[in-house]
């Protein structure tokens, strides 16, 4: 028996029965695509064909096609790693730690999150890889397998390699809890077709029948698996942050970094999640899953990350002055005040101002207003991250090696390549895949569906 | 009567109906084959009388081997097979190790459960599922019980039983 507070906003609208969410979500799946899908897929295609030329052409010629120089040995490679690695943890904080705390809302948006979640990584995954210059090589340099030299293993004091088995841990750990999760979803398709599909989907489903004694097992797996994940995902952005806060750079050699850097991977997942949600509720006609509710609850948490975000930048410049180290304190007003304040700024006004808006209900229950912000705390997601590593490394030790960074059409090229891949992906799964769980949404119909609770 | 080949299903729509409905088909003692539903219902095993699941287990169990190879690994290769000085730092650094030694605990604890359940519970891509009716992942629950192993009861007793307890259908489902 579940009891649901009778002043809770229901979490499905429009009177949803077991059999209308099996056929909303099913639908697009079994239909044939839409005009819209096919446009989208064709830019989407497009620009990943546009950037595998600049990807070709900078593995084919090397990583001097970038804009690299003596000076800043990082800049826009791992600004698009952090920042995509940024996106991908709200799917699993969704998934995993809202599942910890009990809160239905995400049966809605887990699924849809989730994958966005493995396809950011994947797109992360390709800056570090390409990085390595030779990344047929690389293997020998990420892993430790044994080798000619007999054996010179990699080196564990390293976090960049931490960096190495966080992500590829949470990549897989997070495809599992995905690929369970879906498990119980293409058996619900598969009972509904016919032919090939039913032949296509039956083996996706594994054998899935429904059993209580599997639906048992099932829950105790998703139980212990989110809370495998839940550190799990604030370990990855922590040992991301440990790449630069282990360093002796000022404005990188930082112990707020941890914390700061996960609330601001929240913070920018959240606000990918809004945009991508925004448009498939739309397209698949979702609106009574994906409510207003959902938006509105998903706004705060930007809210709240934002502040924590704010806080941060805030006493990151407190702490510069404070501890009295002048590179320190330079490198802070440099990165305000220097030739990249432009950057800075950006960065202030997209990722501290824009979220507070949030505060007015008027604008977080906005559509349009919540579609706008969450592109502008993307844009500002990826300036945090251009601003700790650019700023951090373009004025030196020493004045004489002083410089800026310009990207090259290899750097643009690649960025894009990444948007072709993730908006490919996103589109494939939007199609082929059920993009709500509808097995966690059928077991709240009966508690939080509009019917109940009038 | 052979085991396992004919059932009498009885079909449901409420999960909470099918609760009550379950304890009170083993009250009246009819053994149950198994439920079949399109979501999780809660409470469902404790009116079934199964077991918690022995997941949990597995998982700790495969977490423990990924931490005894993540530091096992670790030392070998850094303090023994080919130590050298980085940082200054002794050649068994061990709080730089914890980073690899939690991420290889949690992969191992996943990946470990995640086999142990597909194994348990028969699930893999060439597997062929007995379907008992289609509606079971759409939005019905179904109460399978074999007719073999409630030989004393009889086809239409138990229907009756299923009836008289809120199933909206009683059907009959056979399988070579």
């Amino acid at each position: 028996m579940q009891v649901t507070s009778s002043v809770r906003e229901p979490l499905i609208t429009g009177g949803k029965t077991l059999k209308d969410v099996t056929h909303d979500v099913s639908r697009q799946v079994e239909g044939k695509p839409t005009l819209g899908w096919i446009l989208g897929l064709l830019v989407a295609v497009g620009t990943l064909l546009l950037g595998s030329l600049a990807l070709v052409a900078t593995l084919w010629e090397g990583i001097g096609m970038w804009g690299l120089n003596k000076t800043i040995g990082w800049a826009w490679d791992i600004t698009n790693f952090v920042w995509w690695v940024g996106i991908g943890h709200a799917g699993t904080l969704i998934s995993a730690v809202l599942l910890l705390f009990r809160q239905k809302w995400r049966m809605a948006i887990n699924r849809a999150a989730e994958a966005m979640t493995i396809f950011a990584v994947i797109c992360a995954a390709m800056f570090p890889i390409i990085h390595m210059g030779r990344p047929w090589l690389g293997a020998y340099w990420a892993l430790p397998l044994p080798n000619t030299f007999g054996s010179l293993w990699v080196n564990f004091n390293s976090p960049l390699l931490w960096d190495v088995f966080a992500i590829s841990t949470y990549f897989s750990v997070s495809l599992v809890f995905w690929y369970i999760g879906l498990i119980p979803d293409f058996a619900t398709i598969r009972d509904r077709a016919t032919g090939l599909r039913k032949t296509i989907y039956g083996a996706l489903s594994f054998g899935w029948d429904g059993a209580a004694k599997t639906w048992s097992r099932y829950e105790s797996v998703a139980l212990i698996l989110a809370g495998l994940a839940t550190p799990l995902v604030l370990s990855v952005h922590t040992i991301v942050s440990f790449d630069f806060a282990t360093s002796v750079i000022p404005g990188w050699h930082t112990t707020i970094f941890p914390p700061y850097f996960v609330a601001g991977a929240i913070f920018s997942g959240f606000a990918m999640v809004l945009t991508l949600m925004i448009i498939t509720r739309k397209v698949f006609k979702l609106e009574d899953y994906i409510t207003i509710g959902h938006i509105e609850l998903m706004n705060i948490v930007i809210i709240i990350t934002g502040s924590i975000v704010g806080i941060a930048y805030i006493t990151e410049f407190f702490i510069a002055w404070y501890s009295g180290v002048e590179a320190e304190q330079y490198a802070f007003i440099n990165r305000a005040f220097g030739p990249y304040w432009w950057a800075y700024w950006a960065m202030m006004t997209c990722n501290v101002i824009s979220p507070q808006l949030f505060w007015i209900k008027k604008i977080r229950t906005s559509i349009v207003a919540t579609f706008a912000l969450s592109i502008v705390v993307n844009i500002g997601m990826w300036f945090e991250r251009f601003v700790i590593i650019v700023t951090s490394l373009h004025r030196d030790f020493l004045p004489s090696s002083w410089a800026m960074f310009y990207p090259t059409l290899s750097d643009i090229g690649v960025y894009l390549f990444t948007f072709g891949l993730f908006f490919t992906l996103f589109l494939l799964f939007a199609k082929f895949f059920p993009v709500i769980n509808m097995a966690e949404v059928k077991s709240i119909v009966k508690s939080s569906s509009e019917k109940v609770n009038k | 009567m052979e085991r396992d080949k004919n059932f009498v299903l009885g079909v449901f729509d409420d999960e909470d109906v099918l609760l009550d409905a379950i304890a009170k088909v083993r009250g009246n003692g009819v053994k149950i084959h198994e439920v079949y539903s399109p979501f999780p219902v809660h409470g469902i095993d404790d009116v079934l009388g199964y077991k918690r699941s022995k997941l949990p287990i597995a998982a700790f169990l495969f977490g423990l081997l990924g931490t005894t190879l993540a530091l096992t690994m670790q030392f070998y290769m850094m303090k023994f097979d080919w130590p050298m000085i980085i940082g200054g730092k002794d050649h068994a650094a061990f709080p730089d190790f914890i980073p690899v030694t939690f991420e290889l605990t949690v992969l191992l604890a996943a990946f470990g459960m995640c086999g142990v359940f597909f194994v348990s519970s028969n699930l893999k891509p060439w597997a062929q599922p007995r379907i008992f009716d289609l509606r079971i992942t759409d939005d019905k629950h179904v109460v399978a019980i074999d007719l073999a192993t409630n030989a004393g009861l009889g086809e239409e007793k138990i229907g009756d039983i299923l009836k008289s307890s809120g199933a909206s259908e009683v059907n009959k489902k056979s399988f070579e």
